[in-house]
This record gives C-alpha cells, structure tokens and sequence, in this order.
C-alpha cells in the first residue's frame, strides 16, 4: 500500500511535470520517469513481462526516438515559443469529460465483482515460470484467449505505418527517381572545387 | 539466530553491497589490464609506477578524478547536464542484480534476485542506458557532444535490435527467458555451437553496444573530440567512465550466460557450481574481456555510413535468418523440451 502511494505520487507528478515543462526535453525526462514508475506499477501486480515490456517498447524505443528528435530539430536550449493562452476556452469541456470519465468508471468498477487472480503466488515476484504474469503465462494469454485483439492491435498498427508513408510520400510514379537526378548544389561542390583547384596549382 | 530467520531486504542488501564491491573492483582492474595489454601489443610496457607492476594504478586514477575540477558549461543545461552521467550509472549497476554468477548443488542461483523476466529485464534495463548518452550530449550546449549523442542514438538503436535477434535463438532452444534455465539448458553442449551464427552476431553487436572500438563513434576523439563526454571533467566524467565498463563486464557476463555455458564447467566430468562455478564463469567472462581489450589494439574504427550499412544490410537479415532456421529446426527436432 505505502509502495502503492509512492509510485502513484510519482506517476502524477512526472506526468504533470511532462505536461508543464518548458523545454521538451525536460518533458522527455518526465516521461520517461512516468513510464519507469508505470512499469514499477506493474512489478507490484505481478506483472512482470508487462512490466519489462512497458520498458523495452516505451522507454527503449518511441521515447528515445523523442529525443533523438528533440535534439536534431531544437538543438538550442531555448524553451518553448508560448502560443496564445487556450486554457479558459477549454477549460470547462475537458473538465465536463473528466469527471464524466471518472464517474463512468468508478460506475463500472463498483459494479464489476472484485477476482483475486492469484493467491498462491503473493510474495513478490518469486521468478517461477508458470506464475501469473510471467513470461510463459503471458505469452499463453497472449495467443490463445486472446488471439483476436492481438490481431486486430497489429493490423491497427499496420494502418497507422501506411497511413505515414501516405501522408509523407510522394506517390506520384517517378517522384523517387526524379529525386535522385536533380542534384541541389550541396555544401560539399564549392569544397571540391576548391580542393581541385589546389591541386592544380600544386601540380 | 538462523539464516532464514533474517529479514529479507538485508539479505539482499548484503547480496547487492558483496555485488557491487565485486564488480567496482573488476572495473578498476579490468581498466588496468586494459592499459597493460595494449601497451604490451603495442610494445611499450604500460603503466608501471604505482606500486609494483603498476597495480596501484586505479586507486592513483580515482584520486585523481575526484579532485578534478568539475567544470560545467554556461551553454549547458544545469539538470539534465547533472543527471545524465546518474542515469548511464544506475543503469549499469541495475544490471547486475539479477545476474547469476553461480548455482549451489540444489540449484539456487547465487543472484541478488532472480527475476523470470531474466534476459529481457536486461535488455529493459540497458535500453534506458542510452539516456544516459544522449542527454549528457544534448544538454551540454556544444557542437561535438551533440553530433555524439546524435550517433549513439541512432547507433545503439540499430544494434540493439540485432542484438536482441541473435540472443531469441538461445531463448528458443531453452524454452524460457529466466538466466538460470538457460545456463542448466546448456549442461551438456554450450549453445555457441548451435548457435554459432547468432554468437557471432552478438559479439559483433555487444562491441557496438558498449561504444567500443572499432565502434567507438560515439566518443571517436579523433573526428569529435571527446564525443557526448567533451564538457565532462572530474568525477561526472568518471562515472561515464564506470558505467562504460561496467557495461563491458555485463555484456561479458551475459556472453557466458547464454553462450558460454555459464558456470558449468568446459569439461565434461569437472565439477560445477558453487565456488568452482563462480571460478569458471570468471574464466570465461575474463576471456571475454580481454578479446574486447585485443580488438580494440588491433582494428581501426569504422566509417559511419559503413557501420550503419552493417547493422541494417547484413547483421539484422543474418540474424532474422539465424532465427528462422533456428525455429524450424526446433519444430523439426523437438528434443530439447
């Protein structure tokens, strides 16, 4: 419970930090705090491959690609250009959706009979291969009961990485090839001119 | 009093403390035999004034690097300047709390915790390491520690997920993802003769990984200087400097684990586990540390545009291929379950 509290504060306040931070990389480090206690969260309920995978897909791949990002893009450590102040004007629609979020699953969660799912296995994470949560157990859920979501969830995915190359691609027939022949005068021709021309001179 | 009778967290207090101390001194050792086998390939005898044959060094070097002044940028980010040498260290130390270097006759792991998660926590835990680079080279606010964090960013993506490609092969013929069931499932014939294709591709990779030469982009002190470390001086850049190595002992220890045949012993008959096993996975850690120490005398560091073309053309198809091959024999060969 005391372990409980400490992670929750902790995941409260990164995501507030996230939120409210000046500079975008302070909102990287707030997130990755946040996803670190979300997987410690976890750890906690004993699920232990949702918790590693929280950090090995969140953590070790979308977020580090933030700041890999971040830092091409703004590499000055200037904050952010503050836009016009939005705040009053949606203030009372994102209140109205929260509380009805909130209201609706407490509705839920009072109406949904409480399942221990397991009691043999109470003392921590105790590395046994067939516990709740683990690997093996997971991976079992995972492609059996829940075959169909798993699907689906990729087939989603699968949408959203067409849907980039639409919207970043050029799809016109030809677009790459023409591309590659018009050759923009790059940095690199006035240095080779100049190297060529020294050449000559010293030959 | 029992041994059962103590509080767990001081037992693994106790674990963790025997752990660290352990592994702290390999670094400073490893760091000195570094120093002595490359000056001996290269024909000059190495540090040899600090005591004798020089095996004072480490505590002269560690002196020396608190005292330094720690300077920090005024282009710098204070905070995250301040935090990321402790991310990259953290995330070096976490890992050895679940290594196990030894098993007692009954089979319990000699671990400070046995996690069943086992090789993936690892892979969890190194990932957040890459923070620890990127943001030291973001934050201190100059040209050279940006472009170095730049390409360890997109370095240690690429070879990490070869890398994690060539270790599923071990996971696959073991059936389980805990370090110990994979060491036990070696008993008989070490998993580098299998899978000799997926060991090479995590040698290659676990160099790359540890930004170490010939893949030291990252720092390459002739095109960047220093590369993400160039404004850190005193005891922040010694901690980069731990956190480097001690990442060379893990990626040497998990070697062992998954390739080596852990702690059991080369030769069938020997005894293994307990104390003798801890001796063997020394040994073998210890080989492999020191043919990371004869690979960086002995090759030249890669060109960018030829280390990327590496990962993504030839070490990832490889190890996609390794993969299927070995699922299919697998299927084919259900011997192992």
């Amino acid at each position: 419970m005391i372990v409980f509290g400490i992670l929750a504060l902790v995941l409260i306040a990164s995501a507030v930090f996230t939120v409210t931070a000046q500079k975008p990389v302070y909102s990287v480090v707030g997130l990755l705090a946040n996803f670190i206690a979300l997987a410690a969260m976890y750890l906690t309920l004993q699920a232990e491959f949702l918790a590693v995978m929280q950090i090995v897909v969140y953590s070790g791949a979308i977020l580090i690609l933030f700041v890999f990002v971040i830092a091409l893009l703004s590499s000055g450590t200037r904050p952010f250009e503050v836009g016009p102040d939005k705040a009053p004007r949606i203030l009372i629609p994102a209140l109205a959706i929260a509380v009805l979020t909130l209201a609706g699953l407490t509705v839920t969660a009072l109406h949904t009979p409480i399942t221990v799912v397991s009691t043999a296995t109470t003392n921590g994470t105790t590395g046994d291969a067939n516990a709740f949560g683990s690997v093996a157990n997971f991976g079992a859920a995972l492609f059996t009961t829940n075959l169909l979501p798993f699907e689906v969830t990729a087939f989603i995915l699968m949408v959203a990485v067409i849907g980039v190359v639409l919207i970043a691609g050029d799809a016109t027939p030809g677009a790459v090839e023409g591309r590659r022949k018009k050759r923009r005068p790059g940095v690199r021709e006035p240095i080779v001119k100049a190297l060529r021309q020294a050449q000559d001179d010293n030959g | 009093m029992s041994v059962s009778a103590i509080p767990i967290w001081i037992v693994v207090l106790i674990k963790s403390a025997v752990v660290l101390g352990v592994v702290i001194t390999t670094f400073a050792y490893s760091m000195l035999a570094e120093r002595k086998v490359m000056g001996w390939m290269q024909l000059r005898p190495g540090p040899n004034r600090v005591g004798p044959w020089g095996l004072l060094q480490p505590a002269a070097d560690a002196v020396k690097m608190i005292f330094k002044e720690d300077l920090t940028p005024d282009t710098a980010d204070p905070l995250i300047y301040r935090l990321a040498p402790f991310i990259s260290l953290i995330c070096a130390m976490g890992v050895f709390a679940i290594i196990p270097f030894s098993a007692s006759a009954d089979g319990t792991l000699w671990s400070v915790g046995n996690v069943n998660a086992g090789i993936l926590f690892i892979f969890a835990i190194g990932s957040i390491g890459v923070y620890g680079i990127s943001l030291a080279g973001w934050a201190s606010g100059s040209k050279f520690p940006l472009l170095g964090s730049v390409r360890s960013t997109a370095q240690m993506i690429s070879y990490e997920l070869s890398m994690t490609m060539s270790v599923i092969g071990v996971l696959i013929l073991t059936g389980s993802t805990a370090l110990g069931d994979i060491v036990n499932a070696q008993l008989r014939l070490w998993f580098v003769i299998p899978q000799i294709i997926g060991f090479l591709i995590y040698v290659i990779t676990a160099v790359a990984e540890t930004n170490r030469a010939p893949f030291d982009l990252v720092e390459a002190e002739t095109e960047l200087v220093g590369g993400f470390h160039t404004e850190y001086s005193g005891l922040r850049f010694g901690l980069f400097f731990i956190a480097e190595y001690l990442n060379m002992i893990t990626v040497s220890c998990l070697a062992t684990l998954l390739f080596l045949g852990g702690w059991n012993s080369p030769i069938p008959g020997l005894p293994s586990g307990g104390f003798v096993g801890l001796g063997w996975f020394i040994l073998k850690a210890a080989a492999f540390l020191f043919f990371y120490i004869w690979l960086r005398s002995t090759l030249p560091r890669f060109r960018y545009d030829r280390l990327m073309d590496f990962g993504w053309k030839v070490l990832l198809p490889v190890a996609t291929l390794n993969l299927i091959l070995t699922a299919v024999a697998v299927a084919v060969w259900p011997t192992h379950a």
